[in-house]
């Protein structure tokens, strides 16, 4: 579903990601962690351009989108974005919010859409919060209703940019069982995440990135428990 | 010399007349500087340098050089380059169009550059284009922005228009100084002409403030 190739990304002189080749297959959970700094969600916003790619290719459903001429909007379409901060959109109703892409889209009619937004307010658990405005919700509710937002145009892949770094302790959970919901019911997903419990749980396979590259990929099991590089190790040991 | 009261209110007239074509330059000139600084503002925000060279130029140009220079240059300068005038009251209209327009400019950089740069992330992480995504979410939230130092503009471009009195364009400054030629009450005058610009513009303050708090609530 995703095959990424030599995927180089540089800020100016400053190189973040210094050559990653991966796959992921369809319907899987891929767990990015690794230490700040490391090129982790420089890595998930290639996926989706909103970082400029340097070099390489992201190839997405056999199109590559590092290639400037394909029609990145259609391709973003595809996939699903979660940021850290939710990024909301203040002057909009949670409905409308979930409804507004779509509707510019013209993925359907208003009547349509709207019952489906209510529908994935449900699965999120907000559905009485349909008319209320960003600013009225807590962390936690905010997350979930960025999350039905991505939903609302049917993407293939979701990305995760640290869902739940910015969320109060005690309502990383709410947030945390939407995501298992939406990876047992099959969706694709990569997550940037530090929640270790997660990764352990859902994940189907987790990488490790280090200054840029990819140094230790493998199910959850390879990778927390037969560690086998040091600086992973030395990671885990301290978050853990 | 002793107050005249009668002259305050044989002023009057003189200055409703001066008012209106005070009210009407400044509404005129102001919306010409809304285009040209939503205009230059945006341009001032482009991807392109040269774009952005041309659009910084424009603004400190006009903000670097006195209204009345610019006043002049324009009535009297450009005429005698090209050997054509033009009506004051036009050529006041434009002034203070491409006057208010360079601040407006700078207002209108500063509003779409106060929106969290998330926001576009997350309308084009949706799929939306970059022109969607600045119409349907970054606009409307940068107008909410800019509603308050514009009022500001409106206010200080209604006083600046005074300054046209030097090319006869007969607004309220010059209406006032044309009573004072002709009756010598200064005083009465001048006080009434002040009196006139505050019933504009302390009303409009009071609208801002208004407009800011319900902003605020939002």
């Amino acid at each position: 579903m995703i095959k990424v190739n030599e995927l180089h990304k540089s800020f100016g002189d400053n190189q973040v990601l210094k050559g990653i080749t991966t796959e992921i297959g369809a319907q899987e959970v891929v767990c990015v962690i690794g230490p700040s700094g490391s090129g982790k969600s420089t890595f998930l916003r290639c996926l989706n351009r909103l970082e400029d790619i340097t070099s390489g290719e992201v190839i997405i459903d056999g199109t590559n989108i590092a290639d400037k001429s394909v029609n990145i909007n259609r391709y973003r379409q595809d996939v699903g974005m979660v940021f850290q901060h939710f990024n909301l959109f203040p002057h909009k109703s949670v409905l409308e919010n979930i409804t507004l892409a779509p509707k510019k889209l013209g993925k359907g009619q208003k009547a349509e859409l709207n019952e489906k937004a209510m529908q994935l307010l449900d699965k999120v658990g907000l559905r009485e919060k349909a008319n209320a405005y960003p600013s009225s919700l807590s962390g936690g509710q905010k997350q979930r209703v960025a999350i039905a937002r991505a939903l609302a145009m049917n993407p293939k892949i979701m990305l995760f940019d640290e869902p739940t770094s910015a969320l109060d302790p005690e309502l990383v959970g709410d947030v945390l069982a939407v995501m298992k919901d939406l990876a047992n019911e099959g969706m694709t997903m990569v997550v940037v995440t530090h929640e270790m419990g997660f990764a352990k749980e859902v994940g189907d396979r987790v990488f490790f990135m280090d200054e840029g590259l990819v140094l230790e990929e493998g199910t959850p099991e390879d990778v927390f428990t037969n560690t086998k590089h040091e600086r992973t190790q030395a990671f885990l040991s301290k978050i853990l | 010399m002793v107050i005249n009261p009668q002259a305050f209110i044989d002023v009057i007239p003189f200055l409703i007349d001066g008012l209106w074509i005070t009210l009407y330059i400044t509404i005129f000139g102001v919306a010409i500087g809304c285009v040209i600084g939503t205009l230059f503002g945006l341009m001032s925000i482009s991807r392109f340098r040269i774009v952005r060279f041309i659009a910084v130029t424009y603004v400190e140009v006009v903000r670097g050089t006195p209204l009345l220079a610019q006043i002049f240059f324009i009535h009297l300068g450009i005429p005698a380059l090209i050997g054509h005038t033009f009506d004051p009251y036009i050529t006041g209209v434009a002034i203070i169009g491409i006057n208010s327009g360079a601040y407006i400019a700078e207002i209108v950089r500063g509003g779409v550059n106060s929106i969290d740069k998330g926001q576009m992330e997350a309308g084009r992480s949706l799929g939306l284009n970059s022109r969607q995504t600045m119409r349907y979410i970054i606009w409307p939230q940068a107008l909410k922005v800019m509603i308050p130092p514009f009022g500001n503009q409106f206010v200080i471009s209604l006083k600046d228009t005074s300054l046209l009195s030097s090319i006869a364009v007969a607004e309220l400054m010059y209406s006032g100084r044309q009573y004072m030629t002709i009756t010598f009450s200064a005083f009465e005058t001048m006080f009434m002409v002040c009196i006139f610009y505050l019933i504009i513009t302390i009303p409009a303050s009071l609208l801002l403030r208004y407009l800011e708090g319900r902003i605020d609530k939002s």
